[in-house]
């Protein structure tokens, strides 16, 4: 039976046979087909069309730049980005503010991601001090963050601190809701076998609890990651001397659109460079605690 | 047997109150089991079977009655038993070893003397070659293995097993309960298993409690006396298929009667 003899009206079907049904007014068409075979391209090809693809682009940016298609002095094109590019590495103080946005990322994302963890884990503990502190959680969870980031750099100042201290209030939450997921998907007779075993609460929650949770925390890595580093730049939007972030605030108001751009761009490689070496971090702790 | 009780049930019953009507998952029973005796609890589902598991672990309150284990009340007292259920729990992240070491461990063993004491038992039971693999490795009989020696490791003399072997297909299982008596002659522990296989629980047990469901009772205490070292022949015996008639006779008629007609 399918599809076409089931919708048919059910009287029809009540002193039917289904055999009969299936014979009726319009007939089914018999159908042999191949089944749909995708032609794999391989690996050189593939990147050979990736690059083209980015050539093309670029080329045709730097063309209708040239011709004033799109206006140059809002959009830049490509060969002026590449020699603010050359310049602001050479001679600006690139370095400083590359330097300045990856240590703030990096502190927020271990202090969010540590802190959220022992905070999510911390609710195994207490069935009563979990649910007195849900609310606020789900309240903290909701809150856009970046709203509060004004307030943060006038409390914690122009400096890392106040950086470092919206990067950590994005990642933190994540952190302590996934760490507490951990918990609640702790397998209960596993709990009862280590209690049988004559284990203590410690015990339990030191050989089971954090063991468990600790896929789950390592799920949030690469997600924390890339929050830490939009916490960061907004950081520095709000009021920086450093940092990328106040590079791309500051070129914009002085119509550099070059540099805005170069600043991207290196933020995109610092964030790169960032994701990947957690990723690889990730699949390190993967195979020491999961098999 | 002349031996002393090491676990006694006395008059415990169990009794659930949901939504306005009490169920009785457990009539009050009475159970002794004299130390070094291998007990089976049979019956249907709903008999009550692992409530008495899970009343004699600790693992939850009596309605009424009492806990005895080796001589002192150890009503909802976690600890004085070794458990075992139908699922391994062994932790994924801990080697085979570690795993079986445990108990060990939280029993204030340091981990390297527990690895050390653990770890010839591994290879007399059957395990050798595996201890430093993960418990994904391992097949389900495997994983029962080194779950029950987990188990056996720690310093209690009653040893409680729910259908350990539950999940492993016919011709493990058989492998399983042939180990399985090895280790009971070697360790000398009281056991209690519940299983619902009949075959199984006469080919282990020295005692068979025959349970029957709504309400959860024992409908009769069946003595095996096989003579034990028993090897697999002995299912074929006249006696062995005796009991096994008889047994499966007594779970079918009280399962067809009416829970009045069971009671009177």
């Amino acid at each position: 039976m399918d599809a076409k003899a089931l919708s048919l009206p059910s009287r029809t079907l009540d002193n039917t046979r289904p055999s009969e049904v299936s014979r009726g007014a319009t007939k089914q068409r018999k159908i042999a087909r191949k089944l749909p075979v995708q032609k794999v391209w391989s690996t050189p090809t593939l990147i050979a069309i990736q690059v083209a693809i980015l050539v093309g682009f670029l080329v045709l940016w730097e063309i209708c730049a040239d011709l004033k298609i799109i206006d140059p002095f809002f959009w830049s094109q490509p060969s002026a980005i590449w020699e603010t590019l050359v310049i602001f590495l050479t001679q600006g103080d690139a370095f400083t503010d590359i330097a300045f946005t990856f240590r703030s990322t990096i502190f927020g994302f271990i202090i969010g991601t540590t802190g959220g963890a022992l905070l999510g884990m911390s609710f195994w503990w207490s069935r009563n001090y979990a649910q007195t502190m849900q609310p606020y959680i789900v309240c903290l969870e909701s809150i856009p963050k970046l709203a509060l980031a004004p307030l943060i750099v006038l409390v914690f100042g122009m400096g890392l601190a106040s950086k470092v201290a919206i990067a950590t209030a994005l990642t933190i939450i994540v952190a302590t809701l996934t760490a507490y997921g951990g918990v609640q998907a702790v397998d209960k007779d596993q709990e009862r076998l280590l209690y049988s075993l004559g284990a203590s609460r410690w015990q339990v929650f030191t050989k089971l609890v954090v063991p468990s949770c600790i896929p789950w925390i390592i799920s949030i890595l690469r997600v924390n990651i890339g929050l830490a580093l939009t916490g960061s730049i907004v950081g520095e939007f709000v009021s920086s001397q450093h940092g990328l972030g106040r590079t791309i605030l500051y070129a914009g108001s002085t119509y550099e659109i070059s540099l805005v751009w170069v600043a991207i761009l290196i933020l995109s490689a610092l964030s790169m460079v960032m994701y990947v070496s957690v990723a690889w971090l990730e699949k390190v702790l993967r195979k020491g605690v999961v098999h | 047997m002349t031996a002393q009780p090491q676990l006694i049930l006395e008059d415990v019953s169990m009794v659930f109150h949901g939504d306005g009507h009490a169920f009785t998952a457990l009539a009050p029973i009475e159970l002794e089991v004299p130390a070094g005796r291998f007990v089976s609890l049979i019956g249907p589902s709903g008999c009550g079977k692992s409530t008495i598991f899970n009343i004699a672990a600790g693992l939850q309150l009596p309605t009424t009655g009492k806990v005895i284990i080796g001589g002192e009340d150890a009503t909802g007292i976690i600890g004085h038993v070794g458990y075992m259920l139908q699922k391994d729990l062994l932790l994924p992240w801990r080697t085979v070893l570690d795993n079986v070491a445990l108990g060990m461990e939280i029993r204030g063993i340091p981990k390297s003397e527990a690895r050390e004491r653990a770890l010839p038992l591994l290879h007399r039971y059957g395990l050798g070659g595996f201890e430093h693999r993960y418990p994904s490795a391992l097949s389900g009989g495997m994983r029962q293995r080194a779950a029950l020696l987990r188990t056996l490791l720690i310093d209690v003399d009653v040893i409680l097993l729910d259908e350990p072997f539950g999940a492993l297909d016919a011709q493990t299982k058989a492998h399983m309960q042939e180990w399985l008596l090895q280790l009971f002659h070697d360790f000398g522990r009281t056991v209690i298993f519940v299983t619902h296989d009949v075959e199984e629980a006469i080919f282990l047990s020295d005692d068979i409690y025959v349970m029957a469901s709504r309400p959860g009772r024992i409908i009769e205490k069946m003595p095996i006396d096989l003579p034990r070292p028993r090897d697999r022949s002995v299912v074929s015996a006249p006696r062995f298929v005796a009991m096994k008639k008889y047994c499966l006779d007594l779970l079918y008629t009280v399962a067809i009667q009416s829970p009045e007609a069971a009671a009177a």
